[in-house]
């Protein structure tokens, strides 16, 4: 019944004037039937960064500093300066930010489709996982639980990983549990190799997004092949988004994300602002 | 003697906070010289080339022979006390708030006589007999050279009589019962300070981490426990994190540690681009900006605060601040960007009375100087020369062989070490 019924819904909005599509979704959406959610984390000196081995080329984290306020550099106003790299926050990733995707066509955040940059999003919930294991990876057994729940994984679509990871940061301000470093690297979780690649191969997603610091596992450099997501992912022209936060407040199925990068010539990512559309 | 210093009483809020009057700063361009020794520890007074006459007061030509070449040379300053009073008035601002105050006339064994302070252990001639003394120099408030005659025995061996006298505590920077911020303890050398000034007595010890997720292994959890401790969020390379802290107590520190630095082992061409250099730039320089804004006036503010008052900074440098090490070229162009702020902070600075304490050590045994033969300066060596300075009221000190050597050599001339640099350091 309910397929039937969504299915006679797409045939009216295939047949429907785009102009009156748009007017009933700007209806929906100041009416509040439609819900914005925000999944960004906000852009703050203190938010986690990026961890590589010192002797190598850094991200830069998050910076700010007044240029005045209404003051004697500037009576009248209030303005910062800020920096950052492409992978702070946040953020982007596009093909070429990965050797695997570094001559791919239309691979940089500047030249990436921005049809891209409006996709549905399917999310698993692998809240419960994480929680008893903080390397957690994604299967494909998941994946295919979710279909069965919750129907095909439409090519094009997001895949969002939903661990709360993000709570440890949200809602506990716990940079150390949030990166959770011991000795042997970063515990957090993310895709196997074989579940990406079945993203990528067998479903056409359009890019995958975690909670975490990165779309891999903060092991994933010990996976075969290393760092899978960002190997398979931007191989394929697929994109990725990190440091996403309020996942649990998107359905499994049904949300529209809205998540356009800045325009940076020739940028492999970008810090922004990532919104979801929720029925 | 003086009995130990008391922990003070808690301050009185209502009443207000005393501020600095400095003691008498005018000198001769030729009476710097006293400055210049004083500011290293060292007592120096102008030996005659020509007559070998040890001189005093400072001079442009020898009294006895007429000779222009007076170099300046180390003195060991024992001598006799002649004759001692103590000032009961004073129309002198400083030493108003500081009455009595002892003065003397020693003879030393080296010829001259001089006037000096005395130290509250240096005993009164007794009848004829004049009374063996020790003269050391040491830099006032004002940062200008004194004299003061105390006991014969080595002072710098005694530190509790030296500490406790209320005079020396003036001229020095004991952190006994001081409150220190100590801006990195996730390095060796931050955690061998603050244990150092765990040890000394200091009332507390504030010690900033950044980038909490890297503590693994990073020796933090060593020091955490110290009873004095306590660990607070401190990221120099970040403008709002350093004013948090300063509003949080920059009205209580005393003594400002900024050992916050990176070191990277790249020149020109052993690395591509400039995010190493920017960053050195942005933690050694530019941190070292951000602190001295956001901490500097309320220390300023605090430095006639009692007898635990507001009274030093002190800047890990590097010896490469003097002279480019070429391997390590961006680090040492950093260091030199620093070595200049700290001469402009130490200007600012010195109309509060507040000491600004340069250190210029060599390399320090530690990971980024894993590739560099011995000999290295330990992170404990480096913390204890610290703890010596501001004890003795030093400006400048080049911890361990390897930095003095360099430091003679760069006095004797820049070029010869410049190019001695540039051919490895040997």
């Amino acid at each position: 019944m309910a397929a039937n019924a969504t299915s006679r819904k797409g045939a009216a909005a295939a047949t429907m004037p785009a102009a009156q599509l748009l007017s009933l979704l700007a209806g929906a959406l100041a009416g509040g039937r439609i819900r914005v959610v925000d999944l960004t984390q906000t852009l703050a000196p203190e938010f986690p960064q990026i961890a590589l081995p010192p002797e190598m080329g850094q991200c830069w984290p998050f910076r700010i500093e007044e240029v005045s306020r209404y003051d004697e550099r500037g009576p009248g106003w209030y303005w910062n300066n800020f920096s950052c790299g492409e992978h702070t926050g946040t953020h982007f990733d596009a093909p070429i930010h990965w050797v695997s995707g570094k001559d791919l066509p239309h691979g940089s955040v500047d030249t990436v489709p921005v049809e891209h940059f409006i996709a549905a999003a399917c999310v698993v919930d692998c809240s419960a996982q994480a929680a008893a294991d903080p390397d957690y990876l994604l299967t494909v057994a998941d994946l295919e639980a979710f279909e069965a729940a919750h129907g095909r994984i439409p090519a094009g679509a997001w895949l969002l990983m939903r661990t709360d990871w993000s709570r440890r940061w949200v809602e506990q301000r716990d940079a150390l549990a949030y990166q959770n470093f011991d000795d042997q690297g970063q515990h957090t979780p993310g895709p196997s190799s074989e579940a990406v690649r079945w993203l990528v191969e067998e479903r056409q997603v359009l890019g995958f997004g975690s909670e975490a610091i990165g779309t891999d596992a903060g092991q994933g450099a010990h996976l075969r092949p290393p760092y899978p997501c960002h190997t398979f992912m931007h191989g394929a022209g697929r994109y990725g988004l990190q440091c996403l936060t309020n996942l649990d407040q998107l359905p499994p199925t049904g949300s529209v994300l809205i998540c356009p990068p800045l325009k940076i010539q020739r940028g492999s990512g970008s810090p922004l602002r990532v919104l979801a559309l929720v029925p | 003697m003086s009995p130990p210093v008391a922990r003070p009483k808690r301050k009185n809020p209502v009443l207000r906070t005393r501020q600095i009057n400095l003691p008498p700063a005018a000198r001769s361009r030729v009476a710097l010289g006293l400055t210049t020794a004083a500011a290293m520890g060292r007592f120096e007074l102008q030996q005659c080339a020509q007559c070998q006459a040890v001189l005093y007061p400072p001079r442009e030509a020898c009294p006895r022979c007429a000779s222009v070449r007076l170099p300046w040379r180390a003195q060991d300053g024992a001598g006799s006390l002649l004759a001692g009073t103590t000032l009961h008035h004073s129309n002198d601002l400083f030493f108003r708030e500081r009455l009595p105050w002892r003065l003397g006339l020693v003879k030393l064994d080296a010829g001259p006589t001089l006037m000096v302070h005395l130290h509250s252990g240096a005993a009164l001639p007794n009848g004829r007999d004049a009374t063996r003394v020790r003269v050391i120099a040491r830099l006032d408030r004002a940062g200008q050279a004194v004299l003061i005659a105390t006991p014969p025995e080595d002072p710098s061996e005694d530190t509790t009589t030296m500490a406790n006298d209320p005079m020396l505590r003036e001229m020095s920077n004991d952190p006994k019962l001081r409150k220190v911020l100590v801006t990195d303890g996730m390095t060796a050398v931050g955690q061998a300070l603050v244990r150092e000034f765990a040890k000394a007595g200091a009332e507390l010890i504030w010690v900033g981490h950044a980038e909490p997720w890297k503590q693994h292994g990073s020796g933090l959890d060593t020091i955490a426990s110290l009873p004095a401790v306590t660990l607070v969020p401190l990221d120099v390379t970040d403008g709002r994190s350093v004013q948090a802290l300063a509003g949080e107590i920059g009205g209580k520190v005393d003594i400002v540690v900024n050992n916050a630095e990176v070191h990277r082992t790249f020149g020109i061409a052993a690395r591509r681009g400039t995010d190493v250099a920017k960053l050195e730039m942005e933690v050694n320089y530019f941190g070292a900006l951000r602190l001295a804004q956001s901490f500097g006036p309320a220390l300023a503010s605090r430095s006639a605060d009692g007898t635990a008052n507001a009274c030093a900074w002190v800047n890990l440098l590097s010896i490469y601040a003097l002279a480019n090490f070429p391997p390590h070229g961006t680090y040492s162009a950093s260091k030199a960007a620093a070595h200049s702020l700290a001469q402009c902070q130490r200007a600012e600075l010195r109309g509060a009375g507040i000491r600004v304490v340069n250190v210029f050590p060599g390399p320090i045994d530690d990971a980024w100087n894993q590739n560099m033969p011995p000999p290295k300066l330990a992170p404990a060596a480096l913390a204890t020369a610290v703890m010596k300075a501001l004890r003795d009221g030093v400006e400048d000190v080049y911890p361990g062989d390897v930095a003095h050597e360099w430091f003679e050599r760069w006095r004797d001339d820049p070029k010869v070490l410049e190019r001695e640099l540039a051919l490895g350091g040997a």
